[in-house]
């Protein structure tokens, strides 16, 4: 399990980045945190020409709270994330989801850019992304563009971003204060991608119940659970109405089987963890 | 001796070096000049013909030095030896047809791995891909493929064995049960892999490095296969082995395979197994379907069993196999009294990879349906499984018992420990909290598992799976015993030097023996140097050596003890020599030679060895010079089979009493472990620290079979659990927090300290203790567990088949008090 | 694919070797530096038997390029004693049996290292999800949060 051979570059700067990734045509692999693209690597199940190493663009690490928004360079390491006073106050859903990201070991490389471009569906950083109707930036020859998630998770493993652009910026609204927040999951480790996670935001304003609801593993990108959001919007937080919200998130997702579950069995946990995690984001809500 | 070192929980010494970094395993070997490195490639087919191999391409590529294939294989080495009379033909590679994904089929070999991975990307082997079978019983229907053409069929080899009169006792039954099983396939995936250097010499001696538990009848085995005499294949294993619980003493293919690429090459080669290898091609317990049928009397009594077994063991069949139906052999019956049985033994072969010994070896599959089927009984008559087991329990009084199946257990109190079990659960408690729970619309299960636990195999099990007819040929060699060696030796200055032939892997045996040697001279463990690596061409050994079937804490540590008191012996005379009295008069006590009377001079143990070394003029005639001890121990209870298929397959037998609690949640059938009690009977324990490490460890493998890790593959023969993200090893979080271990202590009669072996524990109770909780939890449903691993997708599936709408999410009925079907569990 | 030259400080001392740029971390550490006391377990960032702290931090050393590491400062398993004495996690391993083969033991200790520098006085359960990084086989993982769970205590003053 040795990776096969490739050239390696490491720019200091997102414009020889892209020069490099240009230079390529598409035969560049980009390399963030390292903790899906290498052992895809020492499988040998990704064999580019060339690395093009990310981690001594040393601007694209950053968290920075502007204009309503939390910024986070694609290089911001999920550590980081996860012990950034400024996330805890603004994001702390992102700061929760963050907890799940596999282990603190994988959280010392793993990059919150490369979590999203790497589009696992069962990971938690597109959920949130999801969630809380963040935007990414991406970078190419032509300038900058700014995503919506729905814009940007085509299918599993696979995103819209053109072979010459860079994921540069994640940007997440801030939460408003008094929100409630969780993020459930179940997997079968500690540690493991989800069999479903379900990203869950509330907060009230002036008497009005506002909602997010997002899924990791139950389908091939993650899903806002738009129709379950309405029905607490609607009926408010008790128990009848978060209980009918899990009900209609289980007929929202799409998920499918594979050896940890069945299709069957992430749709009802897609449900319970809905459930569950709107219970528990209540309950913090101010 | 004022104090004994034996029960005590003294500090590893085998540590230091361990937590510094400084452990020496085979990835670590000092480096051998010109050292080269292997790739294997492997099939990506589960079942293909070989049409023809072109290396060209791998050859030119840079680095490479060899690279050899099939043909190479099958001109210049012979098939293994296997355990069946069936013709399959088991090379250390593929030679005519790969029979599983993962299989060995040509070896490159280059300056480094990196570049020998890249080369065996450029060998091409050209296939006829052929139908796959993965399913034991599909590979016994007439339409199925068929693996070996020479055997003509998928059946490895088939023993009906029989023992009193089953058929009279179902017949005259007054309750007949019946019940399919079906166990999965896994292994204990030691985290440090396979790991082989295999060099040349000059005059034609192989000598190989590997983390290897063997020799034992690997080595025989492997010397055949290479055309080597024994004494010209040396076998060496590292200080360190970094884990293996069975996995390793399967390793001997690949040693064939190595030393055949390092002699084509002309320079040492190297090969570390990776993780992906591992999972696709390295060994592990067999999966299994089982039919069980338990006849018993109304008042509990079971007085009969039969088993039907089909034991999947992969492509081949690679010895000890078919130890998966036979290991257990004279523990067949467990700790039950019953006298009549049926095993009718099919070893099945499919297109999945290899079986061999896995921690708890064959028993962990029996008792999950022993245990089963005993709880089915409790059902069927109302009573409490902890009772219906009572009423079947070996008495103390029997000890030592002859089973029906030829084990003879040595000792042991199964009530005492059972009930120690009770205790230490307070399982009338239990019985209340479960009642409340399920007041409360809970699933909450109590489950029950006793397992005797059988250690230190007699070789002579193997033979079990051959007929009858065949043993009694007058060519055929009988075969039995289970032997270990040690030597002892003090040095001119008084302090000692230990030496055995066994190959640790994490045991701790340097501790343990440092421990025996100090209370057998009156020493402390720190005057005891003990080395331990296997060296086939130094240490004395036999045939059955190895650190396998849980043999150290009976075997081994007999060695040590028995030849530290002949070196005492030695000492004794020697004083009496030295002191001109009879050796009668004279005792070893503190480390000295003294008179019994107490008056007059004594010799110490220091003072004894600068003398014997320094003026072998003092030795009395006759003395041997040096102060040195060898004894080789076995055991007089190994026997062959008999004509009537009975083996005491085992010498020394512990016994074990779990008691788990569980709840499964309603909503997600994610089960947690509320309690979990598992009281141990290992005779005397020598180090309790590292016996419970033991059980620790054994717990949790039991647990990951059970809840966690299978080898899967397709119905077509692919396999699905190629990575560490797919075949799930529990971590910390899913270890339970909290074991209660307890202790029964029944001394062996069978070997000096009384010891014996737990290492395998309660990695064969845990799969049975566990389901038997679930299946309790899921009672109001009607729900059994008969096959794992109970993955909270499956058992969800189960829920919802039961109809039972309670599973969906339905708050308005969650919560909700639910009829309890049976309320026999209102327990005093 | 030409060879680079790699620069880092490993334990304190700074080192240096020249390799392909696909060279694991991992591989560079054992063969190249000599510092054979990082295992490799899975090399697909599982197991965790590899980890070892950069610039403070544990990771994978399997999932990083020996490139990558120019410039870093690497601690490994055998850079945690002081003055020929073990490391206070070390001794609690030793203490309470927190290993049998020791093989995943250099991953375990530096990520229990980490987890400890991060939060001080974990409770069982964040000791037990700290160390759910890193694989064992042996132990049942018993031994090894007791270990960690005492030096903790141990730990405590110096802090």
């Amino acid at each position: 399990m040795k990776p096969p051979k490739f050239e390696y570059h490491a720019p200091s700067t997102l414009d020889e980045a892209l020069a490099l990734l240009a230079r390529y045509n598409g035969d560049a692999k980009l390399l963030a945190g390292g903790q899906s693209l290498v052992p895809l690597l020492n499988f040998r199940l990704a064999r580019p020409a060339a690395l093009i190493d990310l981690n001594r663009i040393t601007s694209l690490a950053y968290i920075r709270e502007h204009d309503g928004h939390v910024r986070l360079g694609a290089m911001t390491r999920q550590r980081a994330i996860e012990f950034s006073p400024v996330v805890a106050r603004r994001l702390p859903l992102l700061r929760e989801a963050t907890r799940w990201v596999g282990h603190l070991p994988i959280r010392s490389r793993g990059t919150i850019g490369g979590s999203i471009a790497h589009a696992d569906p069962s990971a938690e950083y597109p959920a949130v992304l999801t969630a809380l109707e963040g935007e990414v930036v991406a970078r190419g020859p032509k300038g900058e563009r700014t995503l919506s998630s729905g814009a940007l998770f085509e299918t599993y493993l696979t995103t819209t971003l053109a072979p010459d652009e860079i994921l540069t910026e994640v940007r997440l609204p801030v939460m408003p204060e008094g929100a409630g927040w969780a993020f459930e999951e179940l997997a079968r480790r500690h540690g493991d991608f989800a069999i479903v996670g379900v990203a869950a935001a509330v907060w009230r304003s002036g008497g009005r119940v506002t909602a997010r609801l997002a899924t990791a593993g139950a389908g091939g990108t993650p899903r806002r659970l738009r129709a379950a959001e309405e029905i607490v919007e609607r009926d408010g937080l008790g128990a009848a109405a978060i209980e009918a919200a899990g009900r209609r998130a289980s007929e929202l997702v799409e998920p499918d089987a594979d050896i940890h579950a069945s299709a069957d069995y992430r749709r009802h946990l897609a449900g319970v963890l809905t459930e569950r995690a709107l219970k528990r984001a209540a309950e913090r809500a101010a | 001796m004022s104090d004994r070192w034996i029960g005590k929980s003294v500090k590893r010494v085998e540590d230091f070096r361990l937590l510094t970094g400084r452990g020496t395993y085979i990835d670590d070997h000092p480096p051998i000049g010109n050292i080269h490195h292997a790739a294997i490639v492997r099939s990506r087919h589960p079942h293909a013909r070989i049409l023809g191999y072109d290396v060209s391409k791998a050859r030119a590529a840079e680095g490479v030095v060899g690279v050899i294939t099939g043909d190479d294989v099958a001109r210049e080495t012979k098939p293994f030896a296997v355990g069946v009379t069936t013709p399959v033909h088991y090379y250390c590679a593929a030679t005519d047809k790969v029979r599983f994904v993962g299989e060995p089929v040509a070896v490159v070999v280059a300056r480094d791995r990196y570049l020998a991975e890249d080369a065996a990307e450029l060998v091409d082997v050209e296939y006829e891909p052929l139908p796959a079978v993965v399913d034991p019983e599909k590979a016994l229907q007439p339409d199925a493929p068929v693996l070996h053409d020479k055997v003509g069929t998928n059946l490895a080899g088939h023993r009906r064995l029989v023992y009193g009169d089953p058929e009279r006792a179902f017949r005259e039954a007054d309750v007949v049960l019946r019940e399919r099983f079906r166990f999965p396939k896994y292994g204990s995936t030691p985290i440090e892999t396979y790991g082989i250097i295999a060099r040349w010499e000059p005059d034609g001696i192989c000598t190989v490095w590997s983390n290897f538990m063997g020799p034992f009848i690997m080595h025989p085995l492997t010397a055949r296969v290479l055309g080597l005499p024994e004494n010209k294949l040396r076998f060496i294993v590292p200080t360190d082995i970094g884990g293996s619980f069975g996995i390793k003493s399967s390793i001997y293919p690949y040693i064939a395979l190595i030393a055949l690429a390092a002699k084509h090459a002309g320079v040492p080669v190297k090969w570390i197994e990776d993780r992906r290898e591992h999972l696709l091609a390295s060994s592990s317990g067999t999966d299994r379907v089982a039919y069980r049928e338990l006849a018993a009397k109304r008042d509990g009594t079971v007085v009969g069993m039969r088993f039907k077994w089909l034991d999947n063991v992969g492509g081949y069949i690679r010895s000890p196999e078919p130890g998966c139906s036979f290991r257990p052999t004279g523990n067949f019956v467990g700790p039950y009294a019953f006298q009549h049985l049926e095993v009718d033994a099919s070893v099945v072969m499919t297109n999945k990879s290899l079986t061999g010994p896995n921690r708890g070896y064959a028993c962990g599959h029996l008792y999950f349906e022993t245990e089963g089927m005993m709880d089915r009984l409790a059902d069927e008559l109302g009573l409490d499984p902890i009772e219906i087991r009572r009423r079947n329990l070996i008495a103390p009084e029997q000890m030592p018992y002859r089973t029906p199946t030829g084990g003879y257990y040595d000792s042991g109190d199964y009530p005492a420990a059972l009930d120690k079990a009770v205790q230490v659960a307070d399982y009338a408690d239990l019985r209340r909290q479960q009642a409340r729970a399920r007041a409360n619309g809970r699933w909450f299960g109590i489950g029950v598992a006793l397992a005797v636990d059988p250690s230190v195999s007699n070789m002579g099990y193997v033979a079990t799976a051959l007929d009858p007819e065949f043993r009694a040929k007058p060519e055929y060699l009988p075969k039995s015993g289970a032997v270990d060696a040690a030597t002892v030796k003090i040095d001119p200055l008084g302090r000692v030097t230990t030496i055995l032939g066994t190959t640790p892997q994490g045991q701790g045996h340097q501790t343990v023996v440092a421990q025996i040697v100090a209370d057998e001279l009156g020493l402390t463990p720190d005057d005891i140097t003990v080395v331990d690596e296997m060296d086939t061409f130094t240490r004395i050994w036999s045939i059955s050596s190895g650190t396998y079937s849980s043999r150290f804490g009976s075997v081994g540590t007999s060695a040590v003890a028995l030849a530290a008191r002949k070196l005492r012996a030695k000492l004794v005379d020697y004083a009496a020599h030295l002191m001109e009295r009879p050796a009668a008069d004279l005792e070893f006590r503190d480390g000295a030679v003294r008179p019994r009377s107490g008056k007059g001079p004594s010799y110490s143990v220091k003072d004894l060895a600068g003398r014997a070394h320094w003026n072998t003029e003092s030795l009395p005639d006759g003395m041997e010079p040096g102060l040195q001890a060898t004894a080789v121990f076995g055991f007089g209870v190994s026997r062959a089979v008999d004509a009537e298929d009975r083996v005491n397959s085992s010498n020394t037998y512990g016994f074990i009493a779990e008691i788990m609690a569980v709840e499964v949640d309603r909503r997600t059938a994610a089960i947690t472990i509320l309690k979990y009690v598992t009281v141990h009977d290992a005779g005397t324990i020598i180090n309790p620290m590292i016996a419970e490490g033991q059980i620790y460890g054994g717990a949790l493998h039991g647990l990951g079979g059970a809840l966690y890790e299978e080898l899967k593959y397709d119905d077509d023969g692919q396999f699905l659990t190629g990575t560490f993200m797919d075949y799930l090893v529990p971590t910390a979080t899913e270890a339970p927090a909290e074991i209660e271990i307890a202790h029964i202590v029944s001394p062996s009669p069978l070997t000096p300290l009384g010891s014996k072996g737990l290492g395998e524990s309660s990695s064969m109770t845990v799969p049975a203790v566990i389901a038997n909780a679930v299946s309790d939890a899921l009672r109001p449903l009607g729900i059994r567990i008969t096959e794992l691993p109970m993955t909270p997708s499956n058992l969800w599936e189960m829920i919802r088949q039961a109809g039972d709408r309670g599973a969906e999410p339905r708050a308005s009925r969650a919560g909700h008090p639910r009829p309890e079907p049976d309320s026999r569990h209102s327990l005093q | 694919m030409t060879a680079a030259t790699v620069r880092l400080t490993v334990n304190g001392a700074a080192r240096e070797g020249r390799c392909e740029p696909r060279k694991l971390l991992v591989d560079f550490l054992r063969e190249d530096l000599g510092l054979t006391g990082t295992h490799v377990g899975c090399e697909h960032g599982i197991c965790g038997a590899c980890t070892v702290l950069i610039n403070g931090d544990a990771a994978r050393s399997c999932l990083m390029l020996a490139v990558q590491a120019d410039g870093a400062e690497i601690t490994t398993v055998e850079g945690l004693m002081r003055d020929g004495r073990l490391h206070p996690l070390q001794e609690a391993f030793r203490e309470h049996h927190g290993l049998q083969c020791g093989f995943c033991t250099p991953g375990m200790l530096l990520t229990a290292l980490d987890l400890l520098r991060t939060n001080p006085s974990p409770s069982e359960q964040e000791v037990r999800e700290g160390i759910s990084a890193v694989l064992c086989r042996c132990t049942g993982y018993h031994g090894i949060v007791k270990a960690v769970r005492a030096a903790a205590v141990t730990l405590a003053p110096s802090r």
